[in-house]
């Protein structure tokens, strides 16, 4: 007997930690949020991820208290939260600039909260000390903010927002002021804090590998409103639309026309070109416009016409980004659409075997490809 | 050889038209009044050579130091001027603050306007914003015409010429020198540091107190250093607003050389002047020092 | 959060109120027909005639006029210079004097100053009269003026001298043809100053003015020492025009120059 996965959102027994319900934001004339509904489960890891200005940020404000929904109710535990000032709730957050108080020592950033709980002395400084292990600041209690460097302010915003032990914690780009490398290291130190504390974290990001290494789910943001919500796994290989295949990774889309056929669906994309086929789930009429989504680690690229697939196209190399561990192939087809393809460098190769202006075979199999209604 | 040129042309200047005249306003001060021209003597006899020096150094002695610290009018005026400065800039500070901070809350396209209309004062005459007070203070002022006609007072109030009048002077005069670092300071402050402490359990006033305050407490300074150093040695203010009642050193001053022709007393008064602001001048520029240094 | 709350806006409207009300009033009662000050009795503007057919005003205000432009022209360049001294000079003997001597003279109380600078005056068997009037304002408004500049000099990124001397510009050409045209506003305003502090200033030309020349603010001072005068009350009017319309200009000018600066930049990217 394996672990029993952690998937609160199948299990209807599940009661979520935050409800949105018809929730709704207007600033004057625009409108930030559209009207969504969303739960979130407790011990979650959730992502609101989009690009600037999709609304991502009003959810969460809205959550910590900042803003207040136009429309619709926003339910903590069963209880709507509306009419609770941001000073009176059980959420913390932490603030994209950090917001550390620049007059205030690391020691005192961390206890700003617990004192104004009113907990005893004694309290305040064994839960500080706890803090200050957890985030592994323990050398740096007395200084000041800016006498410490990014990384570790980073984490001096993380224990000052969990001293208080929220049901909720709220991330804003957390990780959006440090250099890659210490980006990805703390990653896995957040969701290290966060299996150790229990918290509920909902996290802020614009940074797409960053959502999907950290969250258990991913809600993709568009306009106000929330595309997909699911496992990184699924949002990767299950979009549910162009829009989110095309913010998640490497795509490429092709647009043509459905044809149903046994399993799925014969896309004509172009004349000259064959047809495509696409094992796939969703109903489109006859002749219905469709997009096919192929990831390119998914595509083969050969000399030779590759009889295992059953889709293959004749093209010729545009391009190719060597990035190390794996290259990219940019193949233009006769009709001048691109495709790109992607192999894994395993050896180490002195010799290309394809290079620019090579006439290459591009091919994939009936399920890699995804086929998407809009 | 361009470089010395450009050293020694505003060197010698500030040298010759700010240091030794400095220098003579030490010696007079150390010399005894006479009844000539210059009403002072020793002067120094440069024909005498070295024995005319020497008698010079020797007829020097601390008599008017001594004579001012016998006569109590010159400590009063010196406790006087500082009792009046502090608790002046009190009052700009209380006055001044909130229009700062109003002016950093305010929407981001008003701030300069707002910014222009703080300055625009400054550089208008001090001495007609001064005399402006005289016209509304008055016995048969607009304030008092105003207060009559609402009935809140049937007699009308003495507020001209006396320390209340100097009060409302200085404030309005230096409310501007206050305004302007605690803006600076107020609208520099990150405004998710506010959000942060309501996040963490603090109410709007508290945040005030533990947040705000804190983080314009150099602007504080610098604005209560820019009203305190001036104002104790103001003279108009005093001269216009305050009448005979109020005792300021600077109008002692100008007394004494003007009306009294006392000319070492009153290069001792500068003197001593000068030592009493020495202090906050010097703990000013430490402040800005470290703000300097704060900011990198 | 920037909102604007009824606490913000009272402080706003109750601060600028006070501010502006008392310059109001003056502006309003110098159009007042009569001779008593507070009392209205009607609109006139006979005051203003007054006031020009005053020869002694008059000749006050061109004193002034020529001390503080003469004053604030000389203090600009020996400002100017102190400050690029103060920035860029490096080490040489004496500069914590030096720099002593240039902030000195901003927290100095007016009346030590000017009763040293007339001791000076008087040592050395100067005449008083124009010329010491000028000069004390050059020193004491040199020191503005270097202040002003070198707030600009230090944030002023030294490599475009860099870059002119390796363009190979000898390091006159450079600070000519780089660094002035670029602390030019930061020059300018420090002439404002310059000049303003010299209309101003009532305390040290009273010192340092002799018989021969007296300056607006003494003349006025005079005056207003026995009461408020309907004349003064024209003449401040006239004075609070020229300022504001001096400083609103030179504001308007200023976000102007931004804006197109703007505009420009978002054009330029657009091709």
């Amino acid at each position: 007997m394996g672990q029993t996965v952690f998937e609160p959102w199948n299990d209807p027994n599940e009661k979520p930690l935050i409800q949105f319900k018809g929730v709704t934001k207007r600033f004057g004339e625009f409108t930030a949020i559209d009207n969504q509904t969303l739960d979130i489960f407790p011990k979650e890891f959730f992502a609101l991820l989009g690009p600037s200005g999709c609304g991502k940020t009003t959810m969460m404000r809205m959550l910590a208290g900042f803003e207040t929904p136009t429309e619709g109710t926003i339910l903590l535990a069963g209880q709507n939260i509306a009419p609770i000032p941001p000073n009176k709730r059980a959420v913390n957050m932490m603030f994209q600039s950090y917001a550390l108080f620049p007059h205030l020592s690391v020691w005192d950033n961390i206890a700003f909260g617990l004192k104004r709980d009113g907990m005893s002395k004694q309290a305040i400084g064994d839960r500080v000390a706890e803090m200050l292990k957890l985030t592994r600041l323990e050398k740096f209690a007395r200084r000041k903010p800016h006498q410490i460097s990014g990384g570790q302010r980073q984490r001096v915003a993380l224990a000052r927002s969990l001293a208080k032990a929220p049901k909720l914690l709220l991330l804003d780009e957390p990780l959006g002021a440090l250099d890659a490398k210490l980006r990805q290291d703390t990653q896995f130190e957040l969701m290290d804090i966060q299996e150790k504390t229990g918290t509920t974290f909902v996290i802020v990001t614009h940074d797409q590998e960053e959502a999907m290494t950290v969250a258990s789910r991913v809600a993709v943001m568009d306009h106000g409103r929330i595309v997909q919500a699911d496992t990184p796994a699924r949002i990767y290989e299950n979009p549910n639309s162009v829009y989110v295949a095309d913010f998640i990774g490497d795509v490429t889309i092709i647009e043509g026309t459905a044809k149903r056929a046994a399993d799925g669906y014969d896309i004509t994309f172009a004349e000259g070109q064959p047809a495509l086929h696409a094992v796939s789930d969703v109903q489109l009429t006859q002749g219905q416009r469709c997009y096919l989504a192929i990831r390119p680690e998914k595509v083969s690229i050969t000399a030779q016409k590759p009889e295992d697939k059953r889709n293959a196209l004749k093209g010729k190399i545009l391009d190719i980004a060597y990035l190390g561990n794996l290259s990219t192939y940019h193949v233009e087809l006769p009709t001048g659409q691109i495709i790109k393809a992607q192999t894994a460098n395993t050896r180490r190769l002195s010799r290309r075997a394809l290079t620019w202006g090579d006439e290459v075979w591009l091919g994939w199999t009936d399920t890699a490809a995804v086929l998407l209604e809009h | 050889m361009r470089r010395a040129v450009l050293i020694l042309t505003p060197y010698l200047w500030l040298l010759a038209l700010f240091l030794v005249p400095f220098i003579i306003v030490l010696k007079i001060s150390l010399s005894d009044t006479a009844l000539a021209i210059p009403p002072y003597t020793p002067t120094l006899d440069f024909a005498a050579g070295w024995q005319g020096f020497k008698d010079f150094l020797g007829a020097l002695d601390l008599e008017n130091f001594t004579f001012l610290s016998t006569d109590d009018l010159y400590w009063k005026a010196y406790l006087s001027s500082v009792r009046i400065a502090l608790i002046a800039t009190m009052l700009t500070l209380l006055v001044g603050y909130p229009i700062a901070y109003g002016m950093a809350r305010a929407p981001e396209h008003w701030r300069a306007t707002l910014m222009l209309l703080v300055i625009l004062p400054f550089w208008t005459s001090f001495l007609i914003r001064v005399y402006s007070w005289m016209g509304i203070l008055s016995g048969e002022g607009y304030l008092n015409q105003f207060l009559l006609w609402t009935g809140l007072i049937s007699e009308p109030l003495t507020i001209l010429n006396t320390p209340v009048a100097v009060y409302i002077g200085i404030v309005y005069t230096y409310l501007p020198f206050m305004i302007l670092p605690i803006y600076a300071a107020l609208e520099r402050m990150d405004g998710s540091l506010l959000e942060a402490a309501e996040d963490l359990g603090c109410s709007r006033v508290t945040a005030f107190w533990l947040i705000t305050i804190p983080l314009s407490k150099n602007g504080i300074i610098a604005g209560c250093f820019l009203v305190f150093i001036p104002t104790i040695g103001e003279f108009v203010i005093p001269s216009l607003l305050g009448g005979s009642q109020t005792l300021m050193i600077g109008k002692v001053l100008w007394e004494e050389f003007f009306n009294n022709r006392d000319w070492p007393v009153a290069s001792a008064v500068a003197v001593i002047l000068l030592l009493i602001l020495i202090i906050p001048i010097i703990l000013f520029q430490r402040n800005e020092q470290k703000q300097r240094e704060a900011d990198g | 959060m920037r909102r604007l709350t009824w606490f913000n806006v009272t402080s706003l409207t109750l601060g600028f109120a006070f501010l502006y009300l008392p310059m109001v009033l003056l502006i309003v009662y110098s159009f007042n027909e009569s001779k008593l000050v507070t009392v209205w009795a009607g609109f006139s503007t006979k005051w203003y005639g007054t006031l020009l057919r005053n020869e002694a005003f008059l000749d006050a205000a061109w004193v002034t006029v020529q001390v503080a432009f003469v004053s604030s022209s000389i203090a600009t360049v020996l400002g100017t210079m102190a400050a690029y001294v103060m920035v860029r000079g490096g080490r040489f003997l004496g500069r914590t004097l030096f720099s002593g001597m240039i902030y000195a003279p901003l927290v100095m109380p007016e009346v030590i100053t000017g009763l040293s600078l007339l001791l000076l005056f008087i040592g050395i068997g100067l005449d008083r009269g124009i010329l010491t009037i000028i000069l004390a304002h050059t020193t004491f408004s040199m020191c503005y003026v270097s202040v002003v500049v070198s707030s600009r000099l230090v944030s002023f990124d030294r490599s475009l001298e860099e870059a002119a001397l390796d363009l190979g510009c000898s390091p006159m050409q450079a600070f000519r043809l780089v660094t002035l045209p670029i602390i030019a506003p930061a020059v300018i305003s420090g002439w404002l100053l310059a000049f303003t502090l010299s209309l101003d200033d009532l305390v040290i030309a009273s010192f340092t003015a002799g018989p021969s020349a007296t300056t607006l603010p003494i003349k006025i001072w005079s005056s207003i020492r026995l009461g408020v005068s309907p004349e003064i009350n024209a003449l401040s009017t006239i004075l609070i025009a020229v300022v504001s319309v001096g400083v609103i200009t030179a504001s308007i000018i200023t976000k102007r120059s931004a804006l197109r600066q703007q505009a420009e930049e978002r054009a330029a990217e657009r091709l």
